[in-house]
C-alpha cells in the first residue's frame, strides 16, 4: 500500500515527465528540422524556425511554467500538502 | 502617502520611480532641444541612475543575517520576477546578445532559447525544493543534502569558478559603456563602474541587490524597448514590430543576395587596426546556417547552464513560500521575454538600416571619405569599436569592408539610425542597469558562499550574526575589486565570459543539486566525484579546445560543459553505487523536501 506522500510523489513525477517532454520538444526537438522548417512561412510571415528562435518557443517556456506551476499546486492541494498563507 | 507596510507598497513605491524615471528622460529630450551636450546628456543619465540605486541600496542596509542573505524570504512573485531578471540579463544579454545574432544569425539565437528554456528545468526541477531546504546559499543545500564540509567546500568553488568568469564579463560591460558615457579611459572606467556595484549591496546584502534590482529591470527595459519601437516607426517598418518585421528580414535576405558574401583574404584583413574582436557581416541574417546539433548542442549547455548558476538560484530563497517560488520563475521568464524577443528584432533594424541603400542611414554603396565624416562614425571609431576599410580601393564602401565590435551594435544603433541622442543615454544607462543588477548578484552570491558556508560554517560555527556580515561585506569588496583588476586586463570579449561561465556552472553543479533532490540513493562521495571530476574534465577539455585541439563530437569551446556534465553524472552515478546509501536521516530530509508544506529542513535560518 503507498503511502500519501508517495502517491503524492508519483503524480509529481508523472507532472515532471510531461513538463519535460514539451520543453525537450521546443527546446531542441523541431531544430532537428531547423532548415526544412525555415522554409515554411511561420506566423507574421516570418520564416518558421526564426520565428520559434526569437518568438514561439520562449513563449511557449512562459506559459508552460506557469501551467506547470498551478498543475503542481493542485496536486499539492489534493494530497493536503499545500501551504498556507498567500503568495 | 503610503500607508502599511513597505511590502504592501511595492506597486505605488515603483509606480513613482517609473513615472519619475520617464519625467526624467522628457526632461534630458527638452534639455537637448535646448542645447545640452552630449557629455552632459550622457553624464546625466549614468549619474542620476547611479545615483538612485545607490540610494535604494542605503535605504535597505540591515544588519540582520536573514535579511542580509536572502531579504528576509518576504519578496512577492512578480517582483522577484522582476528582480530576476534583473540578476539574470547581464552585460551580456543586453549589450552584447543582439551584437551577437547580428553577425552570427541562427547560430546565436540558440542563446535566446538556451537562455529562457533553462527555467523550465529550474521550476520543475530545482526551485521550489532548494527553497523548501531553507537554505542561504546554493552550497548550503550541497553541505546538507550531502552531509559534510567536503561536498559543501566543493560546491563552493565551483561556484566561484562559474560566478568569477562571469562577474568579469559584467565589469568589463560596465567599464565599456562608462568608458563611452563619460568619456573615460575603459581602465579607469571599470573602476567607476565596481564602485556603483558595490554601493548597491555593500549594505543591504541581499535586501539591498533585490530592490535595486527591480529599479534596475524597470530602466534596462524601457531603454531596451524605446529605441526598438521608434527605429521600426521611423523607417515605416511598422509601428509593434515583434508582429510587423517579416518584409524587412526578408529584405535583408535580399540585400544580402545582391551584395553576396565576400570572404575577405587573409592579407586584407591584416591590414585592419589590432582591436579586440572586430567582425564583419558574413552569415545570413535569417537563415538556418548552423548544423542542428551546432545549434541544440549550444542551447542546451545554457539551459542546463540556467539550472546551475547560483545568483540565479538564491533569488528563488527569497520568496515566502514553495508555491511562490515556482510562480515566480514564472514571472522571471516573462519579463526576460520582453527584452528577449526585442533582441533579434533590435538586430534586424539596426542591421538594416545600416545596410540598405533606400534608407538615408544606410552606408553601404556610399563613398568611404562620406562615411568616415559622419559624426556617429568618428565617436566608434574612436572608441575602437568601429572601423571601414576600403579592401578594392574603389573608394565605395562594399559589405565586406564594414567592421564592429559585437558588443557596439546595441550601444551604437540609435545613433547609427539617426535617434536623438537622448536615446543613446538612456540605452547607455540600461546596459550599466543590465551589467551591475548582474555583477551585484554575482559578487553577493560569491561573497555569501564564503562568509557563510566557509567562515561560518566551517571555521567558526559560533561567530556573532555582526562578525559574519562583516566577513561578508569584506569579501564582498575583495572580490569586486578581484573582478575589476580582471576586466581591465580585457582578456575576453563580453559574450564569450559569459558563456564559458555557464559551462563551468553546469559541469559541476548541475547534476549534483538535480540528483540531490530526484536520486535519493545519491550520496557524499558521489556528490564530491561529480563536482571534481565534471569540473577537471570540462575546464581540460576547455584548455584543449583552445589551445588549438580538433572537436571531438561536435563540442566546441561554447558548450564544453556538455562534456563535463556528462563525465559529472556518470562519476556521481558510479561512485554513488560503489558506495554506502545515505543514512536515514538524509533519505528522511530527502522526502521532507519534497512536500511543500511544513517548516523548512535547516532550521533557524528562517
Amino acid at each position: 500500500m503507498a503511502t500519501n506522500n508517495e502517491k503524492h510523489w508519483d503524480k509529481t513525477k508523472g507532472l515532471l515527465m510531461v513538463t519535460l517532454a514539451i520543453w525537450a520538444i521546443f527546446s531542441m526537438g523541431i531544430f532537428l528540422f531547423g532548415a526544412q522548417m525555415n522554409e515554411v512561412t511561420g506566423p507574421f510571415g516570418y520564416p518558421l524556425t526564426y520565428w520559434f528562435t526569437c518568438q514561439g518557443s520562449l513563449a511557449i517556456f512562459v506559459i508552460l511554467i506557469f501551467w506547470f506551476a498551478n498543475r503542481q499546486e493542485k496536486i499539492d492541494e489534493e494530497f493536503g500538502f499545500s501551504e498556507r498563507g498567500e503568495d | 502617502m503610503f500607508r502599511g507596510n513597505f511590502i504592501d507598497n511595492l506597486p505605488k513605491i515603483y509606480g513613482i520611480y517609473t513615472g519619475g524615471f520617464i519625467a526624467f528622460i522628457i526632461l534630458m529630450a527638452i534639455g537637448e532641444q535646448m542645447g545640452m551636450t552630449k557629455d552632459a546628456i550622457g553624464i546625466c543619465f549614468v549619474g542620476f541612475t547611479i545615483f538612485i540605486y545607490a540610494a535604494i541600496g542605503w535605504l535597505s542596509r540591515t544588519a540582520q543575517a536573514s535579511n542580509y542573505y536572502v531579504a528576509g524570504r518576504q519578496v512577492p512573485t512578480v517582483f522577484n520576477g522582476m528582480a530576476t531578471a534583473a540578476d539574470w540579463m547581464s552585460g551580456a544579454s543586453f549589450v552584447a546578445m543582439a551584437g551577437g545574432i547580428y553577425f552570427k544569425g541562427y547560430g546565436y539565437m540558440a542563446l535566446l532559447v538556451g537562455w529562457t528554456g533553462g527555467y523550465v528545468l529550474v521550476a520543475t526541477l530545482l526551485a521550489p525544493y532548494l527553497r523548501k531546504f531553507g537554505c542561504y546559499t546554493v552550497p548550503d543545500f550541497v553541505g546538507t543534502r550531502y552531509n559534510g564540509n567536503g561536498a559543501r567546500l566543493m560546491a563552493v568553488i565551483v561556484l566561484t569558478v562559474a560566478s568569477f568568469t562571469y562577474v568579469t564579463a559584467q565589469i568589463t560591460a560596465t567599464g565599456r559603456i562608462a568608458s563611452v558615457a563619460l568619456n573615460l579611459e575603459f581602465e579607469i572606467a571599470v573602476y567607476v563602474g565596481l564602485a556603483s556595484i558595490l554601493l548597491c549591496s555593500m549594505l543591504g546584502g541581499m535586501r539591498g541587490v533585490t530592490w535595486t534590482q527591480v529599479a534596475q529591470y524597470i530602466v534596462l527595459i524601457i531603454a531596451y524597448l524605446l529605441p526598438v519601437f521608434w527605429i521600426s516607426n521611423n523607417i515605416g517598418a511598422g509601428f509593434f514590430p515583434h508582429f510587423m518585421l517579416a518584409d524587412e528580414v526578408a529584405r535583408i535576405g535580399e540585400l544580402e543576395e545582391q551584395f553576396g558574401f565576400v570572404k575577405n583574404s587573409k592579407e586584407a584583413l591584416a591590414t585592419l587596426p589590432e582591436w579586440k574582436k572586430l567582425a564583419g557581416i558574413t552569415k545570413a541574417h535569417s537563415e538556418v546556417n548552423a548544423t542542428p546539433w551546432q545549434f541544440i548542442s549550444l542551447a542546451l549547455a545554457m539551459m542546463m547552464g540556467t539550472a546551475s548558476l547560483p545568483h540565479v538560484m538564491m533569488r528563488y530563497f527569497t520568496t515566502p513560500s514553495v508555491k511562490a517560488a515556482r510562480k515566480s520563475v514564472g514571472w522571471s521568464v516573462f519579463f526576460i521575454f520582453l527584452l528577449y524577443s526585442s533582441a533579434p528584432m533590435l538586430a534586424t533594424l539596426s542591421k538594416l538600416a545600416l545596410i540598405d541603400p533606400d534608407l538615408p542611414t544606410g552606408i553601404i554603396g556610399r563613398s568611404i571619405a562620406e562615411v568616415q565624416a559622419l559624426d556617429w562614425y568618428q565617436n566608434w571609431n574612436q572608441a575602437k569599436l568601429m572601423v571601414v576599410q576600403d579592401f578594392d580601393g574603389d573608394g565605395i564602401l562594399q559589405l565586406n569592408e564594414l567592421f564592429m565590435n559585437g558588443d557596439a551594435v546595441v550601444l551604437a544603433t540609435p545613433e547609427i539610425a539617426g535617434l536623438p541622442y537622448v536615446i543613446s543615454g538612456l540605452v547607455a544607462a540600461g546596459g550599466l542597469a543590465a551589467a551591475m543588477s548582474t555583477a551585484d548578484g554575482l559578487i553577493l552570491a560569491i561573497a555569501n558562499a564564503i562568509s557563510h558556508d566557509v567562515y561560518y560554517k566551517m571555521i567558526d560555527p559560533r561567530a556573532e550574526t555582526a562578525k559574519r556580515l562583516v566577513v561578508a561585506r569584506v569579501l564582498l569588496f575583495v572580490f569586486g575589486v578581484a573582478g575589476a583588476s580582471m576586466a581591465a586586463l580585457q582578456l575576453t570579449g563580453i559574450l564569450g565570459a559569459v558563456i564559458w561561465a555557464f559551462d563551468f556552472a553546469m559541469s559541476g553543479l548541475f547534476w549534483p543539486l538535480v540528483l540531490g533532490i530526484w536520486w535519493k540513493r545519491a550520496n557524499k562521495e558521489g556528490a564530491i566525484a561529480g563536482m571534481a571530476l565534471g569540473l577537471i574534465s570540462g575546464t581540460a577539455y576547455l584548455v584543449y579546445m583552445e589551445t588549438g585541439g580538433t572537436a571531438i563530437l561536435g563540442i566546441v569551446s561554447n558548450t564544453f560543459g556538455i562534456l563535463g556534465s556528462t563525465v559529472s553524472l556518470i562519476a556521481m552515478v558510479v561512485v554513488s553505487l560503489m558506495t554506502s546509501k545515505p543514512d536515514a536521516a538524509t533519505q528522511k530530509m530527502v522526502d521532507n523536501a519534497r512536500v511543500p508544506a511544513g517548516a523548512s529542513i535547516i532550521s533557524g535560518q528562517k
